[in-house]
């Protein structure tokens, strides 16, 4: 899933300030050349695309005049680059022009979609962190007996598994036969509306107003799709922490610790563990940003009104402000995490300060 | 032989590792005593006298299987005792330098917090008594700078000062033995004999049993007082380090016989001839 | 094979001391092959996948219908002796579907690893042999290909490609290269500085011949490894597309779109869309084994010690 970054450091003598200000000018620099690698993949999209825009801002029956006008207006007359700056310069000022489907902006319906997303990817994301760490230590200190075993077969079968189908199937026994979780949706239709949205995240509005009872069944709506997303992240983070486990637990440090006679926890714990925590930071910030945007198929399966939902039923009808603009603000995310996960990083792990 | 006070034990001892290729065998059926001395074991790479420190210390690791018919330590059977025992014994009582600081010191902890560790294990000390502890022990290994260098990372500090920093951290809980896997392979040639005058001076001042393993015969020869000489597990030659020049086996005779010499200059150097009994051929006793 | 001569090829295989580049090859594979073998997962993986292949070879002995034809007045039959898993919405055989679809799937990961691998490789041996301006302008756009949200750029190229199998397969293949790339990359650096590289250039060989002849074939094998990991990705990936409704089209019988067209009938005939769902996740826990298997031969760290 990605190369981490994490065994780089480890040779040379501390970082010098101005190798670290050249750190910090080089993640600057990848960030913005990402942007304009993600803008330009964006507008190529939209350049390419069979649909016409001025056909779809003003309609197959328009007289020509009209038509020619709104070509002009859309800039669509200047050479391709200028077109690009335009795009960009557009962006940049948060215009991402208007949904077709909503008729509203599409900042604006983003800014109503995503906090849903957000909450369903956060708390898949701290349930394969609380369940996928320990789970990965455990498999990698018992390695080759059966605490490994069964760590490896939940890992393997979360990886495999399609999560779009396992939710129809986890609808279908536990709500609709057995009744213990609530439906598709965020919340029961009755309850809607009841709660101001501060900030869009249900569960915290709910608990922000004292609506128990909303909080409730908004809890009882999330914790399926929040648990089937998190089964991925699970798997991928007691993977990988079984494997930098065992990497740390085959180092002579270790058998320093244990020379020392230090207890097995705390070499487990307060050696290993340490300096795999480095390296996870990474790869907690990848899950995070990949459930942000794996979040499309779940929300589909649950009727969840996120940003993963708005952009499939962008491309359902043929509304590509609305798909690039969801692109645009799901890629800003994930290389915004990324990135953030790289600083952390940085603070963290004393090699890379 | 200082072996008045015979701290270790060691008889027949085997240590076997299971491969893909089938089991290994690093060490087969060897036995001496230490007492508070400096024993030096020789051997090349592969002749099981890293396996021989670590079975001391229980500390082989998964897929090895140690066997002796004794392996005693001031009347604790190591070979059998349970892992709090071991724990109380490792560390305090007998302790191991390992070879490169650079892989031996844990990445993300201070170095003042990992010396500092392996007092409060075996003590009710508390963090600041710990501290002076830690910051007098790396000025006796004489580390000029101690609070500067007790804040440091392993990555911060040189080769030669992360060995003092290793010393420093297994001398802390004054063990009665110290094993010394290769102490000074990974440092340059300058800095090694500085490590080493430390090491001695600490194992003399205090007493200490010493066990110095090493490929370096001439090294071993002037440091220590007995020399162990291993190959392919066993034990093919046990003197004083003194009589070494008198040894009788061929693969120790053929060892000396490698090492260039200024008095003696050689036009080309020997090569060792190695005859496959000596890996068969039992083990030399201890006398 | 007759008993006395394994033993010797045994032998020969296990002995210590290799006298060609051949035997030692030979016994490279064979301990490999060994670790393998004795490792019960990696071995079922092995079974499934082998299956899998087996069936999309089999496919036309072993089904009674294209599965392709409506039958309507066999709509939404339970199990029976005549629908071993019943029939669908519009009254075809399941069990026919499932074993068809399995040439897609096979299709679909055969396609895209032959778009990623050669890519992969020619930019990251490339980047890597080349090094200097080369290897940083094709590294920049390698790592922001990288950090790009895979699916979401897969749905947005789907949307401008048009929805369609192919496409979907075009769109994973256009969102997957990039590991590879850095993965051929690491590799060609630490061949670039080799001796036979250099002897290589000093007898004249070229550039290009050097990349094609050497580092490539090199590189190839990590390349593969990771592919093999990559498999389980790919098919929940283009299943994912599918059941949108922008991978295979109708009436291709196509696991993830059967499981969305089986959708609705989820309550009261819930094999329709569970057992291609099942099919799947067996075909990728089958690669995802596979994978891990590998992984753990070829990477004698993991093996513990």
């Amino acid at each position: 899933m990605t190369d981490h970054n994490g065994q780089t450091a480890g040779t040379g003598r501390a970082p010098s300030p101005p190798n670290r200000l050249r750190a910090l000018v080089g993640v600057f620099f990848t960030i913005v050349l990402t942007f304009v690698g993600l803008t330009a993949v964006t507008f190529v999209i939209s350049r390419v695309m069979p649909v016409d825009p001025v056909l779809a801002i003003v309609g197959d029956r328009a007289s020509q005049e009209v038509y020619d006008q709104v070509y002009l207006r859309l800039g669509l007359d200047q050479p391709i680059w200028v077109q690009y700056l335009r795009y960009i310069n557009s962006l940049l000022h948060g215009d991402l022009g208007t949904s077709i489907m909503t008729g509203q902006t599409v900042m604006s319906d983003i800014a109503r979609f995503f906090p849903a997303t957000l909450e369903l990817a956060t708390v898949a994301t701290l349930l394969g962190v609380f369940v996928g760490i320990p789970m990965g230590v455990v498999a990698a200190v018992n390695q080759g007996r059966w605490p490994d075993h069964v760590v490896r077969v939940v890992g393997l079968i979360g990886y495999s598994v399609p999560v779009f189908w396992l939710g129809l199937v986890a609808l279908l026994v536990f709500y609709a036969k057995l009744g213990w979780t609530g439906g598709p949706g965020r919340v029961e239709v009755y309850f809607d509306g009841i709660v101001e949205p501060y900030t869009g995240v249900l569960l915290l509005d709910a608990a922000l107003a004292g609506e128990w009872e909303v909080f409730r069944n908004a809890v009882s709506h999330l914790i399926l799709p929040a648990t089937l997303l998190g089964t991925f992240s699970l798997a991928y983070v007691a993977r990988m922490t079984r494997s930098f486990m065992l990497d740390q637990l085959g180092q002579e440090y270790i058998l320093t610790a244990r020379v020392k006679g230090v207890s097995e926890f705390r070499v487990i714990w307060g050696h290993a563990f340490r300096n795999v925590l480095v390296q996870l930071i990474t790869i907690i910030g990848l899950t995070y940003a990949s459930l942000l945007e794996g979040s499309v198929l779940t929300e589909t399966v649950f009727a969840w009104p996120g940003i993963g939902s708005y952009i499939t039923r962008g491309l359902f009808n043929n509304d590509m402000n609305a798909v690039l603009g969801g692109t645009i603000v799901v890629g800003a995310c994930f290389v915004g995490i990324n990135m953030l996960s790289d600083v952390l990083y940085r603070l963290v792990d004393p090699r890379a300060r | 032989m200082a072996s008045s006070d015979r701290l270790l034990q060691v008889h027949n001892l085997s240590v076997s590792f299971d491969t893909p290729r089938g089991e290994v065998n690093a060490v087969r059926g060897i036995s001496f005593d230490l007492g508070r001395e400096k024993l030096g074991i020789v051997g090349e790479s592969g002749s099981g006298k890293s396996q021989t420190g670590r079975a001391i210390l229980g500390l082989t690791g998964p897929g090895s299987r140690v066997t002796a018919d004794r392996l005693e330590f001031d009347g604790i059977n190591l070979l059998n005792a349970d892992q709090a025992t071991l724990r109380r014994v490792r560390g305090a009582r007998i302790s191991m330098i390992m070879q490169d600081p650079k892989f031996s010191l844990n990445p993300v902890m201070s170095v003042g917090r990992q010396i500092e560790e392996a007092y409060l294990v075996h003590t009710r000390a508390n963090r600041r008594e710990a501290r002076e502890r830690t910051l007098s022990m790396l000025a006796s290994v004489q580390i000029r700078n101690p609070e500067r260098v007790y804040d440091a990372y392993p990555h911060e500090v040189s080769g030669g000062m992360g060995q003092r920093v290793m010393i420093a951290m297994m001398m802390i809980p004054e063990p009665d033995i110290i094993i010394a896997d290769e102490p000074t392979s990974a440092l340059d040639v300058t800095v090694q004999l500085q490590v080493l005058a430390i090491l001695d001076d600490m194992v003399s001042r205090r007493g200490m049993g010493l066990m110095f393993i090493s490929h370096d015969l001439n090294l071993v020869a002037s440091f220590c007082d007995r020399v162990l000489v291993m190959y392919a597990g066993r034990v093919v030659e046990v003197c004083e380090a003194s009589q070494l020049h008198h040894a009788q086996h061929p693969y120790t005779r053929g060892l000396i016989g490698c090492l260039p010499s200024v008095s003696h200059p050689h036009e080309v150097l020997a090569v060792l001839d190695r005859d496959p009994e000596w890996a068969t051929a039992p083990s030399a006793a201890d006398p | 094979m007759p008993a006395t001569e394994s033993q010797g090829l045994r032998a020969w295989l296990m002995s210590d001391a290799p006298a060609s580049a051949w035997q030692a090859r030979a016994q490279r594979i064979y301990l490999s092959w060994r670790v393998f073998a004795r490792n019960p997962i990696a071995m079922t993986g092995l079974f499934i996948v082998g299956g899998l292949i087996v069936m999309a070879i089999l496919a036309p002995w072993i089904t009674h219908s294209s599965g392709l034809d409506p039958v309507l007045d066999e709509r939404l039959q339970p199990w029976s002796a005549q629908h071993w898993l019943g029939t669908d919405e519009l009254g075809r055989d399941i069990y026919d579907r499932i074993v068809w679809g399995s040439r897609i799937t096979l299709y679909i990961v055969a396609l895209v690893g032959i778009i990623v691998v050669p890519l992969g490789l020619l930019i990251g041996t490339l980047a890597g042999y080349m090094g200097g301006v080369v290897d940083n302008v094709l590294m920049r756009i390698t790592d922001i290909f990288l950090a790009f949200p895979r699916l979401i750029l897969a749905l947005a190229f789907v949307a401008t490609l048009g929805r369609g199998l192919e496409n979907a397969i075009l769109a994973i293949a256009l969102t997957t290269w990039s590991p590879y790339a850095r993965i051929a990359r690491a590799e060609a650096l630490t061949i670039r500085n080799s001796e036979f590289i250099l002897a290589a250039r000093v007898a004249g060989a070229s550039t290009l011949g050097i990349l094609l002849r050497h580092v490539v074939p090199l590189c190839a094998s990590s390349v593969i490894v990771r592919l093999t990991l990559d498999m389980a990705g790919i098919i929940l990936t283009a299943a994912g597309l599918g059941f949108l409704g922008l991978g295979a089209q109708p009436p291709t019988p196509e696991w993830g779109a059967m499981i969305s067209s089986g959708r609705q009938f989820l309550l009261d005939q819930w094999w329709v869309p569970t057992v291609p769902g099942i099919a799947i996740f067996i075909v990728s826990l089958g690669f995802n084994l596979l994978g891990d298997g590998l992984r753990d031969v070829l990477d004698p760290k993991r093996e513990g010690g």
